[in-house]
């Protein structure tokens, strides 16, 4: 079957992500998936469909798509360039394709992980329960120019384009760390000092793990280099301290058993800050307690049930539309859908 | 929990992450079985929020959902669980298997195989011996999906790592330090010695059972010439069969 869209050129580093495959750990398969779970989950928003749909992860660059028929889209994670046709598109939105439409995505403006959703998602091999790319454990490949994308059936096809406000997490900033099982392995003023430290984000991050350098001949971690400990089970959010004292946060591909110190854990809450962080983007740690950890994961997962509330019509403004007389500007009456999108609350339910 | 006369035992509550269960401090077999054992008590026990038990090197992970109503009971069962026996002690739970391997350490297929053994003191003909005489123990699967570190090799075999890499081993490589064969599910650069080769696949996409080994599980190296491995390598599982550990 023909592709609902096709692959013109693309930026390296480019993979479908979905939410991962938990389960595997003993087997040495890390989670994987999307960098950027929660750019994943407005996403899935933004197109009123569910959260596991697989969508685009662009590391720093996106590529050209033409879609093969009509196609809604959105745009998520890292702000990129994103034009159709020589139009530019809000991002953290969704947008509308007709057959033949070239979407160019270019270079990233504010973070790392850009994601391209199709309405469906893709429609792509599923392999252990997901279709993500795990390009460190051989699972899945890049994408290349060429490739032709199928998707699953859109649950809204006509729905109308939306956009979602959202809190900057694509500059750096704090991390909330968890303590964790040897997080007493490190001197106590190690740990005390952390939390007055700046860090770095060293240019050689990727989706196993971010590591951080100290700031301006900090001394850093130096005080924790050279611990060792026995090979123990690690994961995504971990922050392990290299020998020579670099802190290292995990990232979704990273191995599943470690043998560095383990300073503790990076709340899920912020793990998206920790990957999105572009190079050279300062980012510090502070420690929350246990209480603090439970109670900000209760927050993180209503905040994310609640994205579809907070969907609002996207407007263009008529300058921004290339040619209104070949547009059908009364579209979506005609087509007796209702005027809202289904997921859309009454304007002051909130 | 850290009574001196007992073994080396730490509990701790993850909080986001349920529990970690760690059995020693340093790589050792007794507390590689304590792991095995223990992960498998706790998965006959089907406990509520829990969402994955993994066994590392000598820790068992519970997954527990920190948001599950149940947390506070299974992380409580999981306590009691670990002190209503000796795990160290423990017999090993059912269920293990003994696979059994052909294996070729001749020619291309062991390049360094007259290196290790001069390393461990003995000809190439017993360190073959060596490396074959017993089942080892999946000690753990690691580094590349399904890749088991079996162990444990005698003292003889206490090889350190090479201080260079290999830059590429095949897919099938046996490769030994540290008193631990490590076989690779991919090719890959390594600083551990090839000494062998064999057909086994540890990763099997679409299959019911796609990881073939588990922790705890046997795996003995048959000696075949590289012919006959050519030959077992054409049969479904690289001519390896499996039955039920003794």
């Amino acid at each position: 079957m023909r592709g609902a869209l096709t692959v013109l050129a693309i930026a390296p580093g480019v993979t479908v992500q979905d939410e991962g495959r938990p389960g595997w750990l003993m087997q040495g398969l890390s989670r994987g998936g999307a960098a950027d779970r929660l750019a994943l989950a407005e996403g899935a928003a933004l197109l009123g469909q569910s959260p596991t749909c697989a969508a685009f992860e662009m590391v720093g660059a996106g590529g050209r798509f033409r879609a093969e028929r009509p196609l809604r889209i959105a745009l998520t994670g890292a702000e990129m360039d994103a034009r159709i046709d020589g139009r530019a598109l809000r991002w953290t939105a969704s947008h509308r394709m007709e057959p033949g439409d070239v979407l160019e995505i270019g270079g990233a403006r504010r973070g790392s992980y850009g994601y391209l959703h199709v309405g469906g998602g893709l429609d792509t091999a599923v392999e252990l329960g997901s279709r993500a790319a795990h390009l460190t454990c051989r699972i899945g490949r890049r994408v290349a120019a060429g490739d032709s994308y199928a998707t699953r059936p859109d649950p809204d096809p006509e729905g109308r384009a939306q956009v979602l406000a959202v809190e900057d997490r694509l500059s750096g900033g704090t991390l909330r760390l968890v303590p964790g099982p040897q997080t007493d392995l490190f001197p106590e003023p190690v740990r005390a000092g952390l939390e007055t430290l700046t860090f770095r984000r060293l240019p050689r991050a990727s989706r196993q793990g971010v590591p951080l350098g100290a700031l301006g001949g900090e001394a850093g971690l130096d005080g924790a280099a050279g611990l060792t400990v026995v090979s123990d089970l690690v994961q995504p959010g971990d922050v392990q301290v290299l020998g020579d004292g670099t802190p290292m946060v995990l990232g979704p591909e990273c191995q599943t058993t470690g043998g560095y110190p383990r300073l503790g854990r990076v709340h899920p809450a912020d793990l998206p800050r920790a990957l999105q962080a572009p190079p050279g983007a300062d980012l510090r740690f502070a420690w929350i307690t246990p209480a603090e950890a439970l109670r900000l994961e209760a927050a993180r997962r209503a905040a994310t049930s609640d994205l579809p509330f907070r969907l609002s019509p996207l407007v263009r403004h008529p300058s921004e539309v290339p040619d209104l007389l070949t547009r059908q500007l009364i579209g979506g009456v005609v087509s007796g859908h209702p005027d809202h999108h289904p997921l859309d609350p009454e304007p002051d339910s909130r | 929990m850290t009574d001196p006369a007992s073994p080396w035992l730490r509990f701790d509550d993850l909080v986001l992450d349920g529990a970690l269960v760690r059995f020693g401090d340093r790589v050792d077999d007794a507390a590689n079985r304590a792991a095995v054992a223990y992960a498998e008590a706790v998965r006959a026990e089907a406990l509520p929020g829990v969402e994955e038990v993994a066994i590392g090197p000598v820790s068992v992970l519970v997954r527990v959902d920190p948001l599950a109503p149940a947390r506070a009971v299974t992380l409580a069962r999981l306590r009691d669980l670990l002190a209503a026996r000796d795990w160290h002690r423990a017999a090993p739970p059912p269920g293990r298997r003994l696979w059994t391997v052909p294996a070729s350490f001749e020619g291309d297929d062991a390049p360094q195989l007259a290196e290790a053994a001069a390393l461990a003191g003995c000809s190439v003909a017993e360190a073959i011996a060596a490396l074959t005489a017993e089942p080892l123990r999946v000690l753990s699967l690691g580094f590349a999906p399904g890749q088991p570190y079996l162990g444990t090799l005698p003292e003889a075999w206490n090889l350190p790592r090479q201080a260079g890499l290999t830059p590429q081993v095949p897919a099938g490589a046996i490769t030994v330090a540290v008193r631990q064969i490590v076989l690779f599910a991919n090719p890959s650069p390594t600083g551990w010695r090839q000494v062998g080769r064999c057909g086994f696949r540890l990763y099997r996409p679409g299959a019911a059972d796609p990881f073939p080994l588990r922790p705890g599980d046997f795996v003995r190296f048959k000696p075949v010439a590289p012919a006959a491995l050519a030959e077992a390598e054409a049969r479904p599982d690289g001519g390896a069969s499996c039955e039920a550990a003794p």
